[in-house]
């Protein structure tokens, strides 16, 4: 527990809390490497390339991103891989304020799910199946989110330096908006 | 009210890793190989789906969510069950003979080598309050002190449990799954080095990578697709006090799984000892003292008979009653909650496999399984032709 007092009265400290009987302590020791599998690994290498990869379903045409090595809808093996431009619109975004103990944040975050231009694939019926990206927002404020001003704005994938990548999602800092 | 049947079954890995392929690349593999068989559309042709799952082997909370999409259960009835295939095979079973379900799919898998930290993991199944704090040095100690205490009540020794070693790690060379076989004698095994008193590395299965996904259908579903369906004439599954109190266990036996047995005999309408229905059984041994265990707790032979029918080659491959022919956990090892469903997969292709030269009244296989340590979980299944 923090020992910056911001309200009256008398703070627990850590090992207040911890001396008091009938409270056990555990800090787990849990370590996982988890194995990205194939179509995952094709992904984050392609990241490490500065290059946004999608796998296309032969049979309904759907493109995946991030990339599967299955179709859901037709539970088949998904086939040719596709580069996308990584330029995209904003589906729908959301400001956050606060943090998940509900603390406020020295600086709101905004994320955003990007529909990302896939090369042949438009979105079947249902508008919210498309090939796109969950991802921070940057180079947006916090009103453009509020009023909505952000649905629909066009972005693209701010990377990192070459030499900062590491194969991983983070390797797109944010999507930032296509300056036109 | 309809039978239930296993009418197909897939799997993929059983390989100590299998690091190409995520836990959801292994589901589909499995799935695909299931469906494939009898030409089964997921995504029309089954009704719910199944998936047997434990958060802390995943390494992902609430991993029922991951569930649906690799075996085609998305927008679908789908439920997970956090336990051992097996249990998900009692589920489909009710499922089935509600009469509301044709066909269900059940599906586990199990990645142990993606864990880096696995006792840290096995202690988050251990009492928080009591229990972690003394921090065992090792998951294994749970099934050294069942080992001794089995061994001081019975009076064998040290080679009855080689023995069991021997036999399935031999066993299992004819298995494709089996990536732990090997032709260990009992020499070998004996003169290992003691892991955990009285357990030495040989009497403790290893680890594998695996997916098994089956399907099972009511009695009209499953011959629609199948003109060789394996009947689950009985099942059964019991937990005791559980891992919140192991300290008040029967340490020297498993009443749980005389609990499931006796439970699945009941419901196959079947009585006497497993060798007077079946022809051969899977039983649990990913400790080796376990197989004896089993077999005692299954009505089989106690343990001092069972050690003589043992040695007898009684439960060899093509003994009088062949007990863990595929070569059990000890020589394909241990999937997590895959292990007992692999003993089911066994049996149902042994069953497939052995068709009509099997005696008349012994179309059947006995499959008793623990969910491990730290457990106190059996289950027990009938399989029938």
């Amino acid at each position: 527990m923090s020992e910056e007092k911001s309200l009256p009265g008398t703070y627990l400290r850590e090992r207040d809390l911890q001396s008091l009987p009938g409270i056990v302590e555990h800090r787990p020791d849990v370590k996982y490497l988890y194995s990205a599998g194939q179509a995952q690994s094709m992904f984050l290498r392609g990241l490490k390339d500065g290059r946004i990869l999608g796998v296309r379903c032969m049979r309904c045409g759907r493109v995946y991103v991030p990339p599967r090595s299955y179709c859901e809808y037709c539970f088949a093996p998904t086939g040719d891989w596709v580069e996308l431009s990584g330029e995209g619109e904003v589906h729908t975004a959301v400001v956050s304020y606060i943090s998940t103990f509900r603390e406020r944040l020295e600086k709101p975050e905004i994320v955003a799910v990007v529909k990302l231009y896939a090369p042949g694939y438009t979105n079947k019926d249902d508008e919210y199946e498309f090939a796109g990206m969950f991802h921070k927002l940057c180079g947006v404020g916090e009103d453009d989110v509020i009023n909505g001003r952000v649905i629909g704005m066009r972005v693209k994938p701010r990377w990192r330096p070459p030499e900062e990548r590491i194969g991983s999602v983070t390797d797109i800092e944010c999507f930032e908006p296509v300056q036109s | 009210m309809t039978r239930a049947a296993i009418v197909s079954a897939g799997w993929y890995g059983f390989k100590p890793e299998v690091g190409d392929l995520s836990f959801r690349e292994m589901m589909f593999e499995a799935a695909l190989r299931a469906y494939a068989k009898v030409g089964v559309d997921p995504r029309k042709d089954v009704d719910a789906f199944i998936s047997c799952q434990e958060d802390y082997w995943e390494g992902i909370a609430i991993t029922d969510e991951f569930a649906p999409e690799p075996v085609g259960g998305v927008l679908r009835p789908t439920l997970t069950v956090t336990g051992d295939l097996i249990q998900c095979l009692g589920q489909a079973v009710m499922l089935v003979r509600t009469g509301y379900f044709d066909l269900v799919s059940i599906e586990a898998h199990a990645k142990p080598s993606d864990i880096l930290t696995l006792k840290g993991v096995m202690d988050m199944a251990l009492d928080p309050i009591y229990l972690r704090p003394l921090s065992p040095p090792n998951p294994h100690f749970l099934a050294g002190i069942m080992a001794s205490s089995f061994l001081a009540r019975t009076g064998l020794g040290r080679e009855a449990l080689a023995l069991v070693v021997s036999k399935n790690k031999n066993a299992g060379l004819d298995n494709p799954r089996a990536s732990h076989a090997s032709p260990v004698t009992v020499g070998d095994v004996i003169s290992a080095d003691t892991v955990v008193d009285p357990l030495t590395r040989y009497d403790i299965a290893p680890f594998s990578d695996a997916a098994i996904v089956m399907l099972v259908g009511g009695e009209e579903a499953a011959r629609k697709v199948t003109d060789t369906p394996v009947w689950i004439e009985g099942i059964g599954w019991a937990t005791e006090s559980g891992t919140g109190s192991l300290a008040y266990h029967s340490w020297d036996s498993m009443p749980s799984m005389k609990m499931a047995v006796e439970m699945a005999k009941g419901m196959a309408g079947l009585s006497g000892r497993p060798q007077s229905f079946a022809s051969f059984a899977e039983v649990e041994d990913r400790y080796s003292f376990m197989e004896l265990l089993a077999l005692e707790e299954a009505g089989v032979a106690d343990p001092i008979e069972g050690f003589r029918m043992l040695e007898a080659g009684d439960f060899d491959p093509n003994g009088f009653f062949p007990v863990n022919p595929s070569g059990g956990s000890l020589a394909a090892g241990v999937s997590f909650e895959v292990t007992g469903g692999f003993r089911v997969l066994e049996a149902y292709e042994r069953l497939l496999a052995l068709g009509g030269d099997l005696e008349p009244g012994l179309e059947r296989a006995l499959v008793v399984s623990w969910r491990g340590p730290p457990t106190r979980t059996s289950m027990s299944v009938i399989l029938g032709v």
